[in-house]
């Protein structure tokens, strides 16, 4: 075990940390935005709106992640109808390809969750508020949404977790964010074993940052019954 | 009782190399770098280096298997004894030299830069066929300027860990510099117009260009050697072993000489690639 191997590829894998964090950050808080689409079109009684929803959340969770990333990066370049169209100047980056896929991936974990937290909310609520003169939209904004928010915050830090490991997956796609770091510095140094122990380190101190921060929200905002 | 007893126990110290140490040999091949070492429809190896291997294999009188490896993983793989040689493209290199040893070359392919057809950089032609960084007359050197010049600020695509990106990083600096994991990656982002220019060995862009998505790509540059391209392609052994690299050698010399390696290489690229 080379110590000094991992100590020099710690430093130069934390020149990545940037651009992991960016990518994280950005598609937790645009997964998040469309998974609230996605846990409205489910509740809805439209049945257009609610099977999309549906067969989204169920092809999104039964195919790899890997795959996906792997779909939208080469999958829909393969199309020239694709290539010639105003999307490809999104899909044309690499960055915004993984941002795209993890925002998707995590939308449709965290409408699920969004959605066991509604669940466990007494139904005579959204009646409650209906009689108090709300619409249904203001009574989901103000009265079901926070509630569920507060229940979804345990299984919420979980996601963000698995999201922050999932990061490591974009480096497939030529993305130098943490792990592409770690693996061009295998490429030279031929000793993955002390490269990974430094990049593992990285990501176990930002995950236990995570559980840190969402135990103390956790204690603000849980309610024991 | 005792007797046996003491016959058993002293085997257990009888050095393995007082057998025939290698009857049976693990060569480890990526089997995605077509027509070197690729893997057909039906999941099995083939190229150049599976036929030339199995020939030499025969010749040694050792059976062999083959063993996929990811590129990333291949030279790991061999220190931590997953395998006991590398036959897989592997240009012989100082840098490689370090942590393994190399058999003699076997076969050696030009570096290549490829783009699109379409592309403006597809009129680029340079004086020479072909260079050999080695050599530092002047019409070398000129050539070698005018590549690097049209490097410069462009998207450029190599296989992560290989020569050519040993190149990028030593030569053309300025270049923006994206490395994939496999070949196959580089060539879909290259059909796809993600990056501009992409550098591999020659014939592993032939492959491509020869199917329907690959038909809007074209080869401009001299084909390069020698510098950080090395000197040919050879097995990769580890340190310890030099009596399996002996026997490699022995056997990559008489298939050289006889035209085995030669009618190998021909079959596969189109071309003779052999030392």
């Amino acid at each position: 075990m080379n110590f000094n191997l991992i100590y020099e590829s710690f430093l130069d894998i934390l020149k990545g940390l940037g651009a992991s964090l960016e990518i994280i950050i950005l598609s937790l808080f645009l997964g998040l935005l469309l998974s609230l689409g996605i846990v409205m079109m489910r509740l809805t009684k439209n049945i257009v709106l609610n099977s999309f929803s549906r067969s989204f959340v169920f092809v999104i969770r039964g195919t790899p992640l890997l795959v996906q990333i792997y779909f939208i990066y080469y999958g829909l370049a393969q199309f020239t109808a694709i290539r010639e169209s105003f999307i490809w100047i999104v899909l044309k980056e690499p960055f915004w390809c993984g941002v795209l896929a993890l925002t998707i991936n995590t939308s449709a974990y965290t409408s699920e969750i969004i959605r066991s937290g509604l669940n466990s909310i007494i139904k005579g609520q959204a009646e409650s508020a209906v009689a108090f003169g709300m619409n249904k939209f203001q009574a989901f904004k103000r009265i079901l949404l926070p509630q569920a928010i507060r229940q979804s915050i345990p299984a919420y830090s979980n996601e963000i977790i698995l999201m922050i490991k999932a990061s490591s997956l974009v480096s497939v796609i030529t993305i130098m964010e943490m792990t592409g770091i770690a693996r061009k510095i295998i490429s030279k140094t031929f000793a993955p074993i002390e490269v990974f122990i430094a990049a593992g380190i990285i990501y176990l101190a930002l995950n236990y940052l995570v559980t840190v921060i969402f135990k103390k929200i956790e204690k603000k905002y849980t309610i024991s019954y | 009782m005792n007797k046996i007893f003491v016959i058993i126990a002293s085997l257990f110290f009888v050095p393995l190399s007082l057998f025939a140490k290698w009857e049976e040999v693990r060569i480890g091949t990526e089997g995605a770098y077509p027509p070197w070492n690729g893997t057909n429809a039906a999941g099995e190896l083939e190229g150049a280096e599976i036929d030339m291997a199995t020939e030499i294999c025969y010749r040694m009188g050792v059976k062999c298997t083959f063993v996929a490896q990811d590129w990333d993983g291949i030279i790991p793989a061999l220190l931590n004894k997953k395998y006991d040689v590398i036959i897989a493209g592997m240009s012989i290199t100082e840098e490689r030299m370090e942590k393994v040893d190399f058999s003699i070359g076997y076969m050696t392919d030009g570096a290549c830069l490829v783009v699109s057809k379409d592309s403006a950089l597809a009129s680029y032609q340079s004086e020479l066929e072909s260079v050999n960084l080695n050599n530092s007359d002047a019409a070398t050197q000129k050539v070698v300027g005018s590549v690097v010049a049209l490097l410069k600020g462009k998207k450029v695509g190599v296989q992560g860990g290989t020569i050519h990106q040993n190149f990028i990083e030593q030569y053309a600096s300025s270049a923006l510099l994206s490395t994939y994991s496999t070949q196959d990656d580089l060539n879909l982002d290259l059909g796809a117009g993600r990056v501009e220019i992409g550098l591999a060995d020659c014939g592993a862009f032939d492959d491509y260009m020869s199917k329907k998505e690959g038909s809007n790509l074209t080869s401009v540059s001299p084909s390069m050697g020698g510098g950080p391209f090395g000197d040919g392609v050879g097995g990769a052994f580890r340190k310890e072993d030099d009596d399996l690299r002996e026997m490699f050698n022995d056997a990559i010399k008489a298939s050289l000489a006889d035209g085995t390696i030669s009618t190998i290489a021909k079959k596969w690229f189109g071309r003779d690639i052999s030392m």
